[in-house]
């Protein structure tokens, strides 16, 4: 057999190699940033220091990192069942409406952790209700869910704007949204959680959703490697024929697993729509259901994984917008170029450097 | 002056972590002739033949080919050496034809018109030369299995291999294609072509080679010239110790009818009969057989009554009670246990962890978890029980099941069908791709499940199985049961209505 066979440490595994991956990504960054004459080391420090250098830097990359943990244990949880869900960027904008609906029924009456296990419901159930058709269709019509759920973010995008363009709107305003929630429908800040490291959040809008994000990644944990669920989707993922022959039932594990994961892409928008803006807006996902698939690749769909690799993604984020407003040569476009790289060389490329890795290792362990 | 061996290995040794797979092996293989290479599934011997074809790197010793010393780094290094390989699961592209196939990685240029036309004129040569006679327009899923292996063949002839080295080559043939095969081998031989062969059946050792080579734990532990050995001397030699080949058992004490099956008619996806109007009756305390050629129907068959297949029509009673159409997991709550034909697509999850294996189908069973969550100690240690009484090797339920053995692999499923203590157990393909000592183990879990007045229903393309297993036979032929008989009957008899000569 080749090396690809060969067993390595679970540290050169899960350490070394993403490691290694990643500053390759950044090598190559580094000779894109400097092809277009900007010293590459001077733009890496500000991308640092954009993203790590104050309180309201992190405050900034953990409000990103919050949505990408949503979003990659979305699409981890399909992915363990064999099912590609890209459809979690509209799955988190209808989520939205659901947290939106509970914020505006509640903020008058209660306080915000009142509505809070509420809002968490609404958006789950309501992400996951915007997965379900395309669930049915793969479990009981074969409908492939890659090309359904794709066609759903449309759909998606289509009904969200109509919605808040005739319906939500405040009668008045020019601006597609609903109105600002009261207290009661928001999500306080983790300024306290700053303060315990000795930090000030700032205006960043760090809140409670990313304790939910932290929750909901001990869960996906205990669903997919401790529950008989998990079990049986990771059956169906890995050899359908196997789960046939064990009697699991494909049209319901098809359907739930696509539902989990819809609920799980649902409650990112609690982290824009109740935790920053307090209001729902058109396009508030931004990218974050497409970003989910990268870190769930990268976070090898694991949720320790997923977490470093939103962080990653989080820093991407806020330090590239701090970078190209430091270097205007660098733009928003040039940002895009140095996450698809790490995309790249994380995901898609996972497996580069596995064969030399291994040879090293096999020299260096005397085998 | 003599002329060099084709083979000669010096010396070699090979580690992996802790293993020791290959110890200080030496081989010689005259040219022209037809060698050998037995051993239990774990003794080395498919460590050693990837070292021959450059896919481990040897960690000692070294290798000469035709008396000159070489280092093979990889298999293009093989190929160049003239070394050519037949794997256990064909290296085919599926939708490919004959042609494509052989050419593949060998096109000669950029545009493939010439190619083509020149590997046609050599395709047609080597077939005429060994007969080996396929269509180069055939396309190879649609080829018999026994055809496919002979494509396996002509890629490596195609490529100018003066040493061919055959890795398990009959586990998927039938007789009269395994029969068809040795006659090749022979010709390839009497050409002046040298070829190894890999093995565990002793018969197929007796029947055609010249030389054989045992290894057991890592060690050549001897050469002998066929003519001058035994099946028993080899089989002692491989495992170690006197090895039962014939299976020993009492006479049956069949009672009630557990399985019925009336008037089963399957049709597959494409709507063809593969099951036609299947009647029979499985008493408890009896292993009822299905003997016929791999294709006719039994497979199907075992798929309708575990419920992954449903059936067209008919019945099927547990117990007098219909059961048709039921899902796999409700058969099993009713005590039917299922060891299926393919361990690698439907008995295993081969990615899963081995303990998490020993629980597939049952793993909803309240025992492994109350509730929704799995108790993980709970089946660690039921595995770890299966483990030490079925002596599977590595003893270790965290290893990924991929790395054991076919054999130990087979013997997680066996495992956990039989300690399941099911009232039924059909099973499919016992021992195809399993070791001699597993084999052994594995007939004499069957015939205690019979003599603890089980119903044992049990479908082999490996007459000799069939034969010495059970206490009744029916034979399938193109999805109809075309007769029945005893075990004693002769071999000539079965083989006539498994050919539906009859």
């Amino acid at each position: 057999m080749s090396t690809a066979s060969v067993p390595l440490p679970n540290w050169i595994s899960y350490g070394v190699l993403p490691v290694l991956n990643l500053l390759v990504a950044f090598f190559i960054s580094g000779l894109v940033v400097w092809s277009i004459g900007e010293n590459p080391f001077q733009a890496l420090k500000l991308l640092i220091e954009g993203a790590l250098g104050r309180g309201e830097a992190i405050g900034f990359t953990l409000f990103y990192t919050t949505s990408f943990i949503f979003t990659g244990l979305s699409v981890a949880v399909a992915f363990h069942a064999g099912l590609f869900n890209i459809g979690s960027e509209g799955q988190a904008y209808v989520g939205g409406l659901g947290a939106a609906l509970v914020a505006l029924a509640l903020d008058h009456y209660v306080p915000w952790y009142v509505t809070m296990p509420f809002a968490v419901i609404g958006a789950a159930l309501f992400g996951a209700a915007w997965a379900f058709i395309p669930a049915w269709l793969q479990a009981k019509r074969g409908s492939h869910v890659v090309i359904t759920t794709i066609m759903f973010n449309f759909i998606a995008a289509a009904l969200m704007v109509y919605l808040l363009v005739n319906v939500f709107i405040v009668p008045g305003k020019m601006a597609p949204e609903t109105r600002t929630f009261l207290p009661g429908g928001q999500l306080p800040k983790l300024d306290w959680l700053m303060a315990l490291f000795g930090m000030k959040l700032g205006p960043a809008p760090f809140n409670v959703s990313f304790i939910i994000a932290l929750v909901m990644c001990y869960l996906v944990w205990l669903l997919i490697w401790r529950s008989k669920l998990g079990y049986e989707m990771r059956t169906l993922g890995i050899s359908p024929s196997a789960a046939v022959y064990a009697g699991i039932p494909y049209s319901r594990t098809v359907i739930i697993a696509m539902l989990i994961s819809g609920g799980l892409a649902g409650m990112m928008a609690l982290n824009p729509v109740m935790g920053a803006s307090a209001r729902l807006q058109v396009e508030f996902v931004a990218g974050a259901g497409f970003v989910g698939i990268a870190v769930s690749l990268m976070g090898r769909s694991h949720p320790l994984g997923i977490v470093f690799a939103a962080f990653l993604f989080g820093i991407l984020y806020q330090g590239g917008a701090d970078l190209s407003f430091e270097m205007p040569n660098i733009t928003r476009e040039m940002i895009v170029v140095i996450q698809g790289l790490v995309i790249l060389f994380a995901g898609a490329l996972e497996y580069m450097f596995r064969p030399a890795v291994v040879r090293i290792y096999q020299t260096l362990s005397g085998k | 002056m003599t002329p060099h061996p084709a083979i000669e290995l010096a010396g070699i040794d090979k580690s992996f972590g802790a293993v020791h797979a290959n110890k200080n092996i030496n081989l010689t293989v005259a040219k022209g002739s037809i060698h050998g290479i037995i051993g239990e599934n774990g003794a080395g011997k498919s460590t050693l033949m990837s070292i021959l074809y450059g896919f481990y790197q040897a960690d000692r010793g070294e290798i000469r080919i035709d008396g000159k010393p070489i280092t093979i780094r990889d298999s293009q290094t093989a190929i160049a050496s003239g070394i050519g390989m037949v794997h256990q699961h064909f290296m085919l592209v599926e939708n490919f034809t004959v042609l494509e196939n052989v050419m593949l990685g060998a096109e000669g240029g950029q545009l493939l018109a010439k190619g083509v036309a020149g590997a046609r004129k050599e395709l047609k040569r080597l077939e005429a030369e060994y007969g080996l006679d396929v269509d180069p327009d055939a396309i190879i899923e649609e080829l018999p299995v026994g055809k496919q292996q002979r494509v396996e063949i002509l890629k490596a002839l195609y490529r100018g291999a003066e040493i061919l080295i055959l890795d398990e080559p009959t586990g998927v043939l039938t007789p009269a294609e395994a029969d068809h095969l040795f006659r090749i081998l022979k010709v390839l031989r009497d050409q002046g072509k040298t070829i190894l062969l890999i093995t565990h059946k002793l018969r197929e050792i007796m029947a055609i080679t010249d030389e054989v080579s045992v290894m057991r734990r890592g060690e050549m532990v001897a050469t002998r010239k066929t003519a001058e050995t035994t099946v028993e001397e080899l089989a002692e030699l491989m495992v170690g110790r006197r090895v039962l080949l014939r299976v020993e058992k009492g006479e049956a004490q069949p009672g009630k009818v557990l399985l019925s099956v009336k008037n089963l008619t399957v049709k597959d996806s494409r709507g063809v009969t593969m099951v036609d109007d299947v009647s029979f009756d499985v008493r408890e305390g009896e292993i009822l057989g299905i003997a016929g050629v791999a294709g006719n129907g039994q497979s199907e068959l075992l798929e309708a009554i575990a419920g992954i297949r449903k059936p067209t029509s008919g019945e099927i009673l547990i117990d007098g009670q219909p059961v048709a159409g039921l899902d796999p997991a409700r058969l099993r709550e009713l005590g039917l246990a299922h060891i299926p034909e393919d361990r690698h697509h439907m008995g295993l999850v081969l990615k899963f962890e081995e303990y998490e294996n020993s629980v597939l189908g049952y793993h909803r069973d309240p025992r492994y978890g109350r509730g929704a969550l799995l108790d993980l100690d709970a089946i660690r240690k039921d595995a770890e029980e299966k483990i030490a009484k079925y002596d599977i090797r590595p003893p270790n339920p965290r290893l990924k099941t991929a790395n054991f053995s076919g054999g130990n692999q087979q013997k997680i499923v066996v495992a956990r069908e039989i300690e399941r203590d099911p009232k039924m157990l059909i099973i499919g393909q016992p021992t195809r791709g399993v070791d001699i000592g597993a084999i052994e183990f594995i007939h004499r879990r069957i015939v205690e499940m019979r003599d603890a007045q089980k119903a044992v229903l049990l479908v082999s393309v490996e007459l000799d199985e069939i034969r010495s297993l059970s206490d009744r036979i029916i034979v399938m032929f193109a999805g109809k049961v075309v007769g029945e008989a005893t075990p004693d009957a002769g071999e000539q008899a079965l083989g006539m209505m498994m050919a539906g000569a009859v």
